[in-house]
């Protein structure tokens, strides 16, 4: 089964690349945009036994650097 | 004395780092790959060089931090044995949480790769004793992701502790306090961006770097 991971910044921690989409994106002419967050999308693709606990490890021992990041995962 | 540098698949500074070290000791380091899982007896300075482990892939130093060797560095560094991690070396230990914070993208999104002034913090580490409180060194940068983070808490710490071995005193890449190395709690192990073993020779442009050397590794004149 496919499992999908998001990791993205946490809250209140400066995001160079995400300002800089923003600047492209008013760069572009689109108003409206108020801030934009770059993250990361990893898509793994697993046994259907392995557990959440295992999922959730995978994600805090190596996939996010949980001093700067969030992560999310979803079963696909 | 017996030294050690530690080389990933993408470290590019493992030579210089050699060099300086066989400059100051007169012998030359253990070269050690990364998929080994002990490091050779009696080592007494570790050191993890500046380069690209891994490609940078995932995030810089993370895959570096969870290779075989690292987990004898811990150990190595739990016992004091002195730990210096350069560039991408102070990343990779900011990943193996030996040293505390991330370093992100730099702020300006640009590479940086020049010399910077930097102010010596705290003379009293084993690694800066040869420099005064305050005094002013020229050591080279070159990194894309050097922007060091903490929260304020960890920060503040950090500080309280006298555990900034280093700051910027030209900002380049937008760290948290203009940080730009940071001791362990015990003291023996120092992550720092910009790059000491790439200025130890009149060559070079300066030898503000290898006082840090001569003091770590022992032979400080």
């Amino acid at each position: 089964m496919k499992v999908q991971v998001y990791v993205t910044l946490k809250p209140g921690v400066l995001d160079p690349q995400g300002k800089a989409i923003h600047h492209a994106l008013e760069g572009l002419g689109f108003g409206g945009v108020s801030d934009v967050r770059a993250g990361r999308f990893i898509e793994l693709e697993v046994a259907d036994d392995v557990s959440d606990t295992d999922l959730d490890a995978m994600c805090a021992k190596l996939l996010a650097n949980t001093v700067i990041e969030n992560y999310r995962i979803e079963r696909a | 004395m017996k030294t050690a540098v530690i080389v990933f698949p993408g470290s590019n500074c493992d030579r210089d780092m050699a060099v300086a070290l066989e400059t100051v000791t007169g012998r030359a380091p253990a070269m050690v790959w990364h998929r080994e899982t002990e490091l050779p007896d009696g080592i007494e300075f570790i050191a993890l060089p500046g380069g690209f482990s891994y490609g940078d892939y995932l995030r810089s130093g993370a895959m570096a931090a969870r290779s075989p060797i690292l987990r004898s560095v811990a150990d190595a560094a739990g016992r004091g044995v002195p730990v210096l991690g350069v560039c991408n070396g102070f990343q990779v230990l900011t990943e193996a949480q030996l040293l505390p914070g991330a370093l992100m993208r730099n702020a300006g999104l640009n590479f940086v790769c020049r010399s910077v002034p930097l102010t010596v913090e705290n003379s009293q580490s084993l690694f800066t004793a040869g420099y005064k409180a305050g005094e002013a060194i020229d050591i080279p940068v070159a990194h894309h992701d050097g922007n060091y983070f903490a929260d304020a808490e960890t920060l503040d710490r950090i500080e309280g502790e006298g555990r900034v071995a280093f700051r910027y005193a030209d900002n380049v890449n937008g760290s948290a306090r203009s940080i730009a190395g940071v001791l362990s709690g015990a003291g023996n192990v120092l992550g720092m961006m910009p790059h000491p073993e790439r200025a130890i020779d009149r060559a070079h442009g300066g030898t503000d770097g290898l006082r840090l050397f001569e003091a770590a590794l022992g032979v400080l004149a």
